[in-house]
Protein backbone atom coordinates (compact mmCIF):
# COMPACT_ATOMS: atom_id res chain seq x y z
CA UNK A 1 0.00 0.00 0.00
CA UNK A 2 2.68 2.45 1.06
CA UNK A 3 4.58 1.70 -2.09
CA UNK A 4 1.58 2.57 -4.28
CA UNK A 5 1.06 5.71 -2.25
CA UNK A 6 4.69 6.67 -2.80
CA UNK A 7 4.36 6.16 -6.55
CA UNK A 8 1.20 8.25 -6.56
CA UNK A 9 3.01 11.07 -4.78
CA UNK A 10 5.68 11.01 -7.47
CA UNK A 11 3.13 10.86 -10.28
CA UNK A 12 1.14 13.72 -8.84
CA UNK A 13 3.91 16.12 -8.02
CA UNK A 14 6.69 15.24 -10.46
CA UNK A 15 5.91 12.97 -13.39
CA UNK A 16 2.64 14.42 -14.63
CA UNK A 17 3.70 18.06 -14.16
CA UNK A 18 7.05 17.30 -15.80
CA UNK A 19 5.37 15.68 -18.81
CA UNK A 20 3.16 18.75 -19.15
CA UNK A 21 5.92 21.28 -18.69
CA UNK A 22 8.19 19.18 -20.92
CA UNK A 23 5.63 19.24 -23.73
CA UNK A 24 5.41 23.02 -23.53
CA UNK A 25 9.20 23.32 -23.60
CA UNK A 26 9.45 20.81 -26.42
CA UNK A 27 7.21 22.91 -28.67
CA UNK A 28 9.33 25.99 -27.98
CA UNK A 29 12.55 24.04 -28.48
CA UNK A 30 11.39 22.69 -31.84
CA UNK A 31 10.67 26.29 -32.84
CA UNK A 32 14.22 27.33 -31.90
CA UNK A 33 15.75 24.36 -33.65
CA UNK A 34 13.76 24.79 -36.89
CA UNK A 35 14.71 28.46 -37.15
CA UNK A 36 18.31 27.59 -36.37
CA UNK A 37 18.43 24.71 -38.87
CA UNK A 38 16.87 26.57 -41.79
CA UNK A 39 17.41 30.28 -41.20
CA UNK A 40 20.68 29.67 -39.35
CA UNK A 41 20.43 31.93 -36.35
CA UNK A 42 19.49 31.65 -32.68
CA UNK A 43 16.17 33.46 -32.38
CA UNK A 44 16.15 35.36 -29.10
CA UNK A 45 12.63 36.57 -29.80
CA UNK A 46 11.34 33.00 -29.32
CA UNK A 47 9.81 33.55 -25.87
CA UNK A 48 8.12 36.79 -26.77
CA UNK A 49 6.87 35.44 -30.07
CA UNK A 50 5.19 32.63 -28.12
CA UNK A 51 3.73 35.25 -25.82
CA UNK A 52 2.55 37.27 -28.81
CA UNK A 53 0.58 34.33 -30.21
CA UNK A 54 -0.86 33.53 -26.79
CA UNK A 55 -2.01 37.12 -26.39
CA UNK A 56 -4.40 36.64 -29.32
CA UNK A 57 -5.70 33.44 -27.79
CA UNK A 58 -6.43 35.32 -24.55
CA UNK A 59 -8.16 38.23 -26.29
CA UNK A 60 -10.19 35.95 -28.55
CA UNK A 61 -11.17 33.75 -25.61
CA UNK A 62 -12.62 36.82 -23.87
CA UNK A 63 -14.35 37.78 -27.10
CA UNK A 64 -15.85 34.35 -27.65
CA UNK A 65 -16.94 34.21 -24.02
CA UNK A 66 -18.71 37.54 -24.45
CA UNK A 67 -20.53 36.07 -27.46
CA UNK A 68 -21.46 33.05 -25.40
CA UNK A 69 -19.43 30.66 -27.53
CA UNK A 70 -17.74 27.90 -25.59
CA UNK A 71 -16.62 24.31 -25.86
CA UNK A 72 -18.47 22.94 -22.84
CA UNK A 73 -16.07 21.02 -20.68
CA UNK A 74 -13.08 22.04 -22.84
CA UNK A 75 -11.42 25.44 -22.58
CA UNK A 76 -12.70 28.03 -25.05
CA UNK A 77 -9.06 28.80 -25.86
CA UNK A 78 -8.92 25.65 -27.99
CA UNK A 79 -11.20 27.24 -30.64
CA UNK A 80 -8.94 30.27 -30.72
CA UNK A 81 -5.84 28.25 -31.70
CA UNK A 82 -6.37 28.54 -35.48
CA UNK A 83 -7.04 32.29 -35.29
CA UNK A 84 -4.17 32.99 -32.92
CA UNK A 85 -1.85 30.87 -35.07
CA UNK A 86 -2.93 32.81 -38.13
CA UNK A 87 -2.17 36.16 -36.49
CA UNK A 88 1.14 34.84 -35.25
CA UNK A 89 2.20 33.62 -38.70
CA UNK A 90 1.17 36.95 -40.17
CA UNK A 91 3.30 38.74 -37.60
CA UNK A 92 6.29 36.46 -38.15
CA UNK A 93 6.14 36.76 -41.90
CA UNK A 94 6.00 40.54 -41.76
CA UNK A 95 8.92 40.59 -39.31
CA UNK A 96 10.78 38.31 -41.68
CA UNK A 97 9.92 40.49 -44.65
CA UNK A 98 10.88 43.80 -43.03
CA UNK A 99 13.74 42.70 -40.80
CA UNK A 100 15.33 39.28 -41.26
CA UNK A 101 15.14 39.10 -45.06
CA UNK A 102 17.44 42.09 -45.43
CA UNK A 103 20.17 40.40 -43.38
CA UNK A 104 19.59 37.05 -45.07
CA UNK A 105 20.10 38.52 -48.55
CA UNK A 106 23.19 40.35 -47.30
CA UNK A 107 24.39 36.97 -45.98
CA UNK A 108 25.08 38.48 -42.57
CA UNK A 109 26.84 36.22 -40.06
CA UNK A 110 24.56 34.30 -37.65
CA UNK A 111 25.68 36.41 -34.68
CA UNK A 112 24.40 39.52 -36.39
CA UNK A 113 21.04 37.88 -37.06
CA UNK A 114 20.87 36.78 -33.42
CA UNK A 115 21.43 40.38 -32.34
CA UNK A 116 18.75 41.51 -34.77
CA UNK A 117 16.40 39.01 -33.14
CA UNK A 118 17.11 40.67 -29.78
CA UNK A 119 15.79 43.86 -31.36
CA UNK A 120 12.73 41.99 -32.59
CA UNK A 121 12.29 40.70 -29.04
CA UNK A 122 12.15 44.25 -27.59
CA UNK A 123 9.73 45.40 -30.26
CA UNK A 124 7.52 42.35 -29.68
CA UNK A 125 7.52 42.99 -25.94
CA UNK A 126 6.51 46.60 -26.56
CA UNK A 127 3.66 45.57 -28.86
CA UNK A 128 2.40 43.10 -26.25
CA UNK A 129 2.59 45.80 -23.58
CA UNK A 130 0.57 48.17 -25.76
CA UNK A 131 -2.09 45.65 -26.77
CA UNK A 132 -2.71 43.67 -23.59
CA UNK A 133 -0.48 45.12 -20.85
CA UNK A 134 1.72 43.26 -18.41
CA UNK A 135 -1.02 42.01 -16.07
CA UNK A 136 -1.54 38.38 -15.13
CA UNK A 137 -4.65 36.91 -16.79
CA UNK A 138 -6.45 33.61 -16.51
CA UNK A 139 -8.30 32.47 -19.58
CA UNK A 140 -8.97 28.87 -18.64
CA UNK A 141 -12.62 27.88 -18.54
CA UNK A 142 -14.48 24.59 -18.87
CA UNK A 143 -13.89 21.70 -16.54
CA UNK A 144 -10.74 22.14 -14.46
CA UNK A 145 -10.07 18.55 -13.43
CA UNK A 146 -10.34 15.25 -15.22
CA UNK A 147 -9.64 13.38 -12.03
CA UNK A 148 -9.87 14.97 -8.60
CA UNK A 149 -7.83 13.76 -5.65
CA UNK A 150 -10.91 13.28 -3.51
CA UNK A 151 -12.68 11.21 -6.19
CA UNK A 152 -9.62 9.08 -6.67
CA UNK A 153 -9.27 8.45 -2.95
CA UNK A 154 -12.91 7.44 -2.76
CA UNK A 155 -12.56 5.09 -5.73
CA UNK A 156 -9.42 3.34 -4.55
CA UNK A 157 -9.39 3.82 -0.79
CA UNK A 158 -5.75 4.93 -0.93
CA UNK A 159 -4.26 7.66 1.24
CA UNK A 160 -2.88 9.62 -1.67
CA UNK A 161 -5.08 11.02 -4.39
CA UNK A 162 -4.23 11.28 -8.05
CA UNK A 163 -5.06 14.60 -9.65
CA UNK A 164 -5.12 15.12 -13.37
CA UNK A 165 -5.86 18.66 -14.43
CA UNK A 166 -7.61 18.99 -17.77
CA UNK A 167 -4.86 21.37 -18.94
CA UNK A 168 -2.30 18.66 -18.31
CA UNK A 169 -4.15 16.11 -20.39
CA UNK A 170 -4.88 18.65 -23.12
CA UNK A 171 -1.24 19.76 -23.23
CA UNK A 172 0.11 16.25 -23.60
CA UNK A 173 -2.47 15.15 -26.18
CA UNK A 174 -2.21 18.28 -28.34
CA UNK A 175 1.59 18.23 -28.21
CA UNK A 176 1.69 14.62 -29.33
CA UNK A 177 -0.68 15.34 -32.22
CA UNK A 178 1.11 18.51 -33.33
CA UNK A 179 4.57 17.00 -33.09
CA UNK A 180 3.53 13.79 -34.90
CA UNK A 181 2.06 15.81 -37.76
CA UNK A 182 5.22 17.89 -37.95
CA UNK A 183 7.49 14.84 -38.10
CA UNK A 184 5.28 13.22 -40.67
CA UNK A 185 5.50 16.40 -42.74
CA UNK A 186 9.29 16.71 -42.41
CA UNK A 187 10.03 13.07 -43.12
CA UNK A 188 7.35 11.95 -45.53
CA UNK A 189 6.46 14.84 -47.82
CA UNK A 190 8.37 16.33 -50.71
CA UNK A 191 8.33 19.79 -49.15
CA UNK A 192 9.54 18.36 -45.83
CA UNK A 193 12.39 16.54 -47.55
CA UNK A 194 13.34 19.72 -49.38
CA UNK A 195 13.48 21.54 -46.03
CA UNK A 196 15.77 18.91 -44.57
CA UNK A 197 17.91 19.03 -47.70
CA UNK A 198 18.14 22.82 -47.47
CA UNK A 199 19.15 22.59 -43.83
CA UNK A 200 21.76 19.93 -44.61
CA UNK A 201 23.47 21.51 -47.62
CA UNK A 202 22.15 24.85 -48.79
CA UNK A 203 24.26 25.16 -51.95
CA UNK A 204 23.40 21.72 -53.25
CA UNK A 205 19.73 22.34 -52.46
CA UNK A 206 19.84 25.44 -54.63
CA UNK A 207 21.56 23.46 -57.40
CA UNK A 208 18.75 20.91 -57.17
CA UNK A 209 16.21 23.63 -57.87
CA UNK A 210 14.82 24.05 -54.34
CA UNK A 211 13.37 27.54 -53.91
CA UNK A 212 14.90 29.07 -50.76
CA UNK A 213 12.04 31.59 -50.38
CA UNK A 214 9.49 28.81 -50.17
CA UNK A 215 11.57 26.88 -47.65
CA UNK A 216 11.85 29.97 -45.44
CA UNK A 217 8.12 30.67 -45.73
CA UNK A 218 7.15 27.15 -44.76
CA UNK A 219 9.61 27.14 -41.88
CA UNK A 220 8.01 30.25 -40.40
CA UNK A 221 4.56 28.74 -40.83
CA UNK A 222 5.43 25.47 -39.09
CA UNK A 223 7.43 27.25 -36.40
CA UNK A 224 4.54 29.69 -35.91
CA UNK A 225 2.01 26.91 -35.44
CA UNK A 226 4.17 25.10 -32.88
CA UNK A 227 5.14 28.23 -30.97
CA UNK A 228 1.55 29.46 -30.71
CA UNK A 229 0.30 26.10 -29.54
CA UNK A 230 3.14 25.83 -27.03
CA UNK A 231 2.46 29.32 -25.74
CA UNK A 232 -1.29 28.80 -25.41
CA UNK A 233 -0.84 25.49 -23.61
CA UNK A 234 1.61 27.05 -21.19
CA UNK A 235 -0.74 29.98 -20.59
CA UNK A 236 -3.72 27.69 -20.00
CA UNK A 237 -1.77 25.57 -17.58
CA UNK A 238 -0.19 28.38 -15.55
CA UNK A 239 -2.13 31.59 -16.45
CA UNK A 240 -1.01 34.16 -18.99
CA UNK A 241 1.72 36.45 -17.71
CA UNK A 242 3.11 38.07 -20.88
CA UNK A 243 6.69 38.41 -19.74
CA UNK A 244 7.15 35.03 -18.13
CA UNK A 245 7.69 33.68 -21.64
CA UNK A 246 10.89 35.64 -21.83
CA UNK A 247 12.21 33.72 -18.79
CA UNK A 248 11.18 30.44 -20.34
CA UNK A 249 13.68 30.99 -23.09
CA UNK A 250 16.46 29.64 -20.90
CA UNK A 251 14.94 26.15 -20.49
CA UNK A 252 13.77 26.26 -24.12
CA UNK A 253 17.25 26.99 -25.45
CA UNK A 254 18.70 24.44 -23.05
CA UNK A 255 16.27 21.86 -24.45
CA UNK A 256 17.17 22.70 -28.04
CA UNK A 257 20.90 22.48 -27.30
CA UNK A 258 20.64 19.30 -25.23
CA UNK A 259 18.82 17.72 -28.16
CA UNK A 260 21.47 18.90 -30.60
CA UNK A 261 20.56 22.22 -32.14
CA UNK A 262 19.04 21.80 -35.59
CA UNK A 263 17.61 18.39 -34.74
CA UNK A 264 13.82 18.62 -34.15
CA UNK A 265 13.49 15.17 -32.64
CA UNK A 266 16.34 15.96 -30.27
CA UNK A 267 14.65 19.22 -29.31
CA UNK A 268 11.43 17.34 -28.63
CA UNK A 269 13.16 14.90 -26.26
CA UNK A 270 15.32 17.72 -24.88
CA UNK A 271 12.18 19.47 -23.66
CA UNK A 272 11.36 16.49 -21.45
CA UNK A 273 14.97 16.05 -20.30
CA UNK A 274 15.02 19.65 -19.04
CA UNK A 275 11.54 19.48 -17.51
CA UNK A 276 12.22 16.25 -15.63
CA UNK A 277 15.60 17.51 -14.44
CA UNK A 278 14.13 20.78 -13.19
CA UNK A 279 11.27 19.13 -11.38
CA UNK A 280 13.12 16.10 -9.99
CA UNK A 281 15.89 18.26 -8.59
CA UNK A 282 13.63 20.82 -6.97
CA UNK A 283 10.91 18.55 -5.59
CA UNK A 284 10.72 18.00 -1.81
CA UNK A 285 10.74 14.22 -1.39
CA UNK A 286 9.77 14.15 2.30
CA UNK A 287 6.33 12.65 1.73
CA UNK A 288 7.68 10.10 -0.72
CA UNK A 289 10.31 8.83 1.71
CA UNK A 290 7.83 8.80 4.54
CA UNK A 291 5.87 6.22 2.58
CA UNK A 292 8.69 3.96 1.44
CA UNK A 293 11.08 4.06 4.41
CA UNK A 294 10.37 2.32 7.71
CA UNK A 295 9.14 4.66 10.46
CA UNK A 296 12.48 4.77 12.26
CA UNK A 297 14.22 6.24 9.22
CA UNK A 298 11.58 8.80 8.47
CA UNK A 299 13.21 11.98 7.25
CA UNK A 300 12.74 15.12 9.25
CA UNK A 301 14.03 17.54 6.63
CA UNK A 302 12.21 18.47 3.42
CA UNK A 303 14.49 16.14 1.40
CA UNK A 304 14.71 18.81 -1.26
CA UNK A 305 17.94 19.08 -3.24
CA UNK A 306 17.35 22.62 -4.44
CA UNK A 307 14.76 25.25 -3.71
CA UNK A 308 12.29 25.73 -6.57
CA UNK A 309 13.72 29.23 -6.94
CA UNK A 310 16.75 27.52 -8.48
CA UNK A 311 14.69 25.90 -11.22
CA UNK A 312 16.40 27.95 -13.91
CA UNK A 313 19.81 27.21 -12.43
CA UNK A 314 19.13 23.57 -13.25
CA UNK A 315 18.51 24.28 -16.94
CA UNK A 316 21.45 26.62 -16.99
CA UNK A 317 23.76 23.98 -15.48
CA UNK A 318 22.57 21.35 -17.94
CA UNK A 319 23.16 23.82 -20.75
CA UNK A 320 26.72 24.49 -19.60
CA UNK A 321 27.50 20.82 -18.96
CA UNK A 322 26.22 19.79 -22.40
CA UNK A 323 28.14 22.58 -24.11
CA UNK A 324 31.31 21.53 -22.29
CA UNK A 325 31.15 17.78 -22.76
CA UNK A 326 28.87 17.10 -25.68
CA UNK A 327 28.56 20.32 -27.71
CA UNK A 328 26.73 18.61 -30.54
CA UNK A 329 23.99 17.63 -28.09
CA UNK A 330 22.99 14.30 -26.60
CA UNK A 331 21.10 13.37 -29.75
CA UNK A 332 23.62 14.85 -32.23
CA UNK A 333 22.46 17.87 -34.09
CA UNK A 334 23.25 20.34 -36.83
CA UNK A 335 20.61 19.49 -39.40
CA UNK A 336 16.91 18.70 -39.55
CA UNK B 1 28.15 23.56 -83.85
CA UNK B 2 28.12 21.50 -80.67
CA UNK B 3 25.16 20.83 -78.38
CA UNK B 4 26.62 22.72 -75.41
CA UNK B 5 29.05 25.55 -76.04
CA UNK B 6 30.92 28.10 -74.02
CA UNK B 7 32.26 30.65 -76.49
CA UNK B 8 35.12 33.01 -75.74
CA UNK B 9 34.14 33.26 -72.08
CA UNK B 10 35.84 35.92 -69.95
CA UNK B 11 34.98 35.97 -66.25
CA UNK B 12 36.36 36.48 -62.75
CA UNK B 13 35.13 36.64 -59.16
CA UNK B 14 33.44 39.88 -58.14
CA UNK B 15 35.47 42.87 -59.26
CA UNK B 16 38.74 40.89 -59.13
CA UNK B 17 40.94 40.08 -62.11
CA UNK B 18 39.72 37.86 -64.93
CA UNK B 19 40.41 34.22 -64.17
CA UNK B 20 39.44 32.92 -67.58
CA UNK B 21 40.15 34.83 -70.71
CA UNK B 22 38.36 34.20 -73.98
CA UNK B 23 38.10 30.54 -73.09
CA UNK B 24 36.01 28.23 -75.28
CA UNK B 25 34.73 24.79 -74.35
CA UNK B 26 32.11 22.71 -76.06
CA UNK B 27 30.60 19.26 -75.78
CA UNK B 28 28.20 17.13 -77.76
CA UNK B 29 25.71 14.60 -76.46
CA UNK B 30 27.26 11.20 -75.82
CA UNK B 31 30.70 12.68 -75.41
CA UNK B 32 33.06 13.02 -72.45
CA UNK B 33 35.11 16.19 -72.47
CA UNK B 34 37.90 16.68 -69.97
CA UNK B 35 39.18 20.07 -68.84
CA UNK B 36 42.76 19.79 -67.68
CA UNK B 37 45.49 22.12 -66.65
CA UNK B 38 47.78 23.12 -63.83
CA UNK B 39 46.52 24.55 -60.53
CA UNK B 40 44.99 27.98 -60.91
CA UNK B 41 44.47 27.55 -64.65
CA UNK B 42 40.78 28.41 -64.31
CA UNK B 43 39.34 24.92 -64.91
CA UNK B 44 36.69 25.11 -62.23
CA UNK B 45 36.06 28.76 -63.05
CA UNK B 46 35.33 27.86 -66.66
CA UNK B 47 32.86 25.26 -65.46
CA UNK B 48 31.21 27.66 -63.03
CA UNK B 49 30.87 30.21 -65.79
CA UNK B 50 29.07 27.67 -67.96
CA UNK B 51 26.77 26.90 -65.02
CA UNK B 52 25.95 30.53 -64.40
CA UNK B 53 27.52 30.58 -60.93
CA UNK B 54 29.49 33.60 -62.05
CA UNK B 55 28.69 36.30 -64.54
CA UNK B 56 30.41 36.47 -67.89
CA UNK B 57 32.13 39.72 -68.74
CA UNK B 58 32.09 38.72 -72.37
CA UNK B 59 31.40 35.66 -74.44
CA UNK B 60 28.33 33.44 -74.36
CA UNK B 61 27.00 30.05 -73.34
CA UNK B 62 24.82 28.26 -75.87
CA UNK B 63 22.75 25.15 -75.43
CA UNK B 64 21.17 23.51 -78.43
CA UNK B 65 21.82 26.76 -80.35
CA UNK B 66 19.99 28.92 -77.79
CA UNK B 67 21.84 31.58 -75.84
CA UNK B 68 21.44 30.78 -72.13
CA UNK B 69 24.05 33.26 -70.85
CA UNK B 70 21.47 35.27 -68.92
CA UNK B 71 19.77 32.32 -67.16
CA UNK B 72 20.29 31.80 -63.41
CA UNK B 73 21.89 28.53 -62.26
CA UNK B 74 18.46 27.28 -61.16
CA UNK B 75 17.00 27.97 -64.57
CA UNK B 76 19.90 26.20 -66.22
CA UNK B 77 19.13 23.18 -64.03
CA UNK B 78 15.58 23.33 -65.36
CA UNK B 79 16.98 23.52 -68.89
CA UNK B 80 18.80 20.21 -68.25
CA UNK B 81 22.27 21.11 -67.04
CA UNK B 82 23.27 19.16 -63.96
CA UNK B 83 26.29 19.80 -61.81
CA UNK B 84 28.20 17.70 -59.29
CA UNK B 85 30.39 19.94 -57.12
CA UNK B 86 33.75 18.71 -55.91
CA UNK B 87 32.96 18.86 -52.20
CA UNK B 88 29.73 18.69 -50.23
CA UNK B 89 28.00 17.15 -53.21
CA UNK B 90 25.53 14.98 -51.27
CA UNK B 91 22.99 15.54 -48.49
CA UNK B 92 24.81 13.66 -45.76
CA UNK B 93 21.89 13.57 -43.33
CA UNK B 94 19.39 12.28 -45.86
CA UNK B 95 19.04 8.70 -47.00
CA UNK B 96 20.24 7.58 -50.42
CA UNK B 97 16.69 7.53 -51.72
CA UNK B 98 15.91 10.96 -50.31
CA UNK B 99 19.02 12.32 -52.02
CA UNK B 100 17.66 11.04 -55.31
CA UNK B 101 14.21 12.47 -54.55
CA UNK B 102 15.70 15.90 -53.88
CA UNK B 103 17.61 15.61 -57.14
CA UNK B 104 14.25 15.22 -58.87
CA UNK B 105 12.76 18.18 -57.00
CA UNK B 106 11.93 19.99 -60.23
CA UNK B 107 10.12 17.01 -61.77
CA UNK B 108 6.42 16.75 -61.19
CA UNK B 109 5.92 13.39 -62.93
CA UNK B 110 6.36 9.97 -61.38
CA UNK B 111 9.98 9.74 -60.31
CA UNK B 112 9.95 6.07 -59.34
CA UNK B 113 10.91 5.05 -62.86
CA UNK B 114 13.91 7.36 -62.90
CA UNK B 115 14.96 6.10 -59.48
CA UNK B 116 14.80 2.53 -60.80
CA UNK B 117 17.02 3.56 -63.72
CA UNK B 118 19.54 5.08 -61.33
CA UNK B 119 19.50 1.90 -59.23
CA UNK B 120 20.22 -0.08 -62.38
CA UNK B 121 23.15 2.18 -63.19
CA UNK B 122 24.48 2.11 -59.61
CA UNK B 123 23.28 -1.15 -58.03
CA UNK B 124 24.94 -0.34 -54.70
CA UNK B 125 22.53 2.56 -54.22
CA UNK B 126 19.58 0.20 -54.33
CA UNK B 127 21.19 -1.93 -51.65
CA UNK B 128 21.84 1.11 -49.41
CA UNK B 129 18.71 3.05 -50.30
CA UNK B 130 17.49 3.65 -46.76
CA UNK B 131 20.90 4.36 -45.28
CA UNK B 132 22.06 7.86 -44.49
CA UNK B 133 24.59 9.02 -47.07
CA UNK B 134 26.89 10.28 -44.32
CA UNK B 135 27.52 6.64 -43.38
CA UNK B 136 28.62 5.56 -46.87
CA UNK B 137 32.18 5.25 -48.18
CA UNK B 138 33.75 7.90 -50.39
CA UNK B 139 33.16 5.98 -53.62
CA UNK B 140 29.56 5.25 -52.72
CA UNK B 141 28.98 8.90 -51.91
CA UNK B 142 30.29 9.90 -55.32
CA UNK B 143 27.77 7.50 -56.86
CA UNK B 144 25.01 9.13 -54.82
CA UNK B 145 26.26 12.52 -56.05
CA UNK B 146 26.16 11.30 -59.66
CA UNK B 147 22.76 9.71 -59.15
CA UNK B 148 21.33 12.88 -57.65
CA UNK B 149 22.58 14.90 -60.62
CA UNK B 150 21.10 12.40 -63.09
CA UNK B 151 17.61 12.56 -61.58
CA UNK B 152 16.51 15.42 -63.81
CA UNK B 153 17.64 13.35 -66.82
CA UNK B 154 20.07 16.07 -67.80
CA UNK B 155 21.38 16.54 -71.30
CA UNK B 156 24.56 18.08 -69.92
CA UNK B 157 26.38 16.77 -66.84
CA UNK B 158 29.25 18.75 -65.34
CA UNK B 159 31.60 17.06 -62.89
CA UNK B 160 34.09 18.99 -60.79
CA UNK B 161 36.95 16.62 -59.95
CA UNK B 162 34.79 13.52 -59.47
CA UNK B 163 37.77 11.41 -58.40
CA UNK B 164 39.34 13.84 -55.94
CA UNK B 165 40.21 12.02 -52.74
CA UNK B 166 39.15 8.51 -53.73
CA UNK B 167 41.43 5.48 -53.99
CA UNK B 168 42.74 4.32 -57.42
CA UNK B 169 40.41 1.29 -57.42
CA UNK B 170 37.38 3.46 -56.68
CA UNK B 171 38.58 5.89 -59.32
CA UNK B 172 38.50 3.19 -62.01
CA UNK B 173 35.06 2.16 -60.85
CA UNK B 174 33.84 5.76 -60.99
CA UNK B 175 35.21 6.23 -64.49
CA UNK B 176 33.33 3.10 -65.54
CA UNK B 177 30.16 4.66 -64.17
CA UNK B 178 30.85 7.91 -65.99
CA UNK B 179 31.21 5.98 -69.24
CA UNK B 180 27.88 4.27 -68.55
CA UNK B 181 26.28 7.67 -68.06
CA UNK B 182 27.78 8.90 -71.31
CA UNK B 183 26.18 5.95 -73.11
CA UNK B 184 22.76 7.29 -72.09
CA UNK B 185 23.42 10.16 -74.53
CA UNK B 186 24.49 12.82 -72.05
CA UNK B 187 27.15 15.44 -72.75
CA UNK B 188 29.69 15.17 -69.94
CA UNK B 189 32.20 17.86 -69.09
CA UNK B 190 34.62 17.12 -66.28
CA UNK B 191 37.44 18.94 -64.59
CA UNK B 192 40.14 16.48 -63.56
CA UNK B 193 43.46 16.40 -61.74
CA UNK B 194 44.19 12.80 -62.73
CA UNK B 195 44.94 13.89 -66.27
CA UNK B 196 46.16 10.60 -67.74
CA UNK B 197 43.24 8.53 -66.48
CA UNK B 198 40.76 11.24 -67.40
CA UNK B 199 42.07 11.47 -70.95
CA UNK B 200 41.95 7.72 -71.36
CA UNK B 201 38.16 7.76 -71.00
CA UNK B 202 37.55 11.15 -72.63
CA UNK B 203 36.60 11.68 -76.23
CA UNK B 204 38.17 15.10 -76.21
CA UNK B 205 40.15 17.24 -73.85
CA UNK B 206 41.07 20.87 -73.31
CA UNK B 207 44.21 22.00 -71.58
CA UNK B 208 43.86 25.43 -70.00
CA UNK B 209 46.77 27.57 -68.94
CA UNK B 210 46.23 30.90 -67.15
CA UNK B 211 42.63 30.93 -68.21
CA UNK B 212 43.19 30.38 -71.92
CA UNK B 213 42.85 27.39 -74.20
CA UNK B 214 46.36 26.05 -74.69
CA UNK B 215 45.79 22.66 -76.31
CA UNK B 216 42.77 20.79 -77.44
CA UNK B 217 42.16 17.55 -79.20
CA UNK B 218 40.95 14.00 -78.82
CA UNK B 219 41.98 12.06 -75.74
CA UNK B 220 44.61 10.09 -77.65
CA UNK B 221 46.00 13.11 -79.44
CA UNK B 222 46.59 14.88 -76.17
CA UNK B 223 48.00 11.77 -74.53
CA UNK B 224 50.51 11.41 -77.34
CA UNK B 225 51.31 15.09 -77.86
CA UNK B 226 54.93 15.45 -76.72
CA UNK B 227 54.49 18.97 -75.38
CA UNK B 228 51.36 18.10 -73.39
CA UNK B 229 53.10 15.02 -72.07
CA UNK B 230 56.11 17.00 -70.99
CA UNK B 231 54.26 19.83 -69.31
CA UNK B 232 51.20 18.16 -67.82
CA UNK B 233 51.41 14.42 -67.80
CA UNK B 234 54.85 14.25 -66.25
CA UNK B 235 56.26 11.77 -68.72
Amino acid sequence: MDFINAILVLLNYTIIPALTYGSQLALGAIFVTLIYGILRFANFATGDMMSFGTMFAVLLTYYFQSLGINLGIFPTALITIPFATFMMILYMLSIDKFVFEYYRIKKSPPVQLAMVSVGVMFVTQAIIRIIIGPADRTFLDGQKFILKASEFKEMTGLNEGLTIKSTQAITIVITMIAVSIMFWFLNRTKTGTSMRAYSDNEDLALLSGIDPKRVVLITWIIAGILATIGGILYGLDKSYRPFVYFNNMLPIFAAAIVGGIGNPFGAFLGGYVIAFAEIFLTYAYKKFFTYILPEALEPNSMMQLLSTDYKFAVSFSILVIVLLFRPSGIFKGKTL
Amino acid sequence: MAFFEGNKMTAGYGSGPDIINSCSINADKGEIVAILGPNGAGKSTAMKAMLGLLNLKSGSVLMDGKNISSLSPQDRVKAGISFVPQTRNVFADLTVRENLEVGAFLRSDDINKVIEEIYELFPILNEKRSQKVGQLSGGQRQQVALGRALMIRPSVLMLDEPTAGVSPIVMDELFDHIIKVKETNVAIIMVEQNAKQALSISDRGYVLVTGENKFEGSGNELLNDPEVRRSFLGA
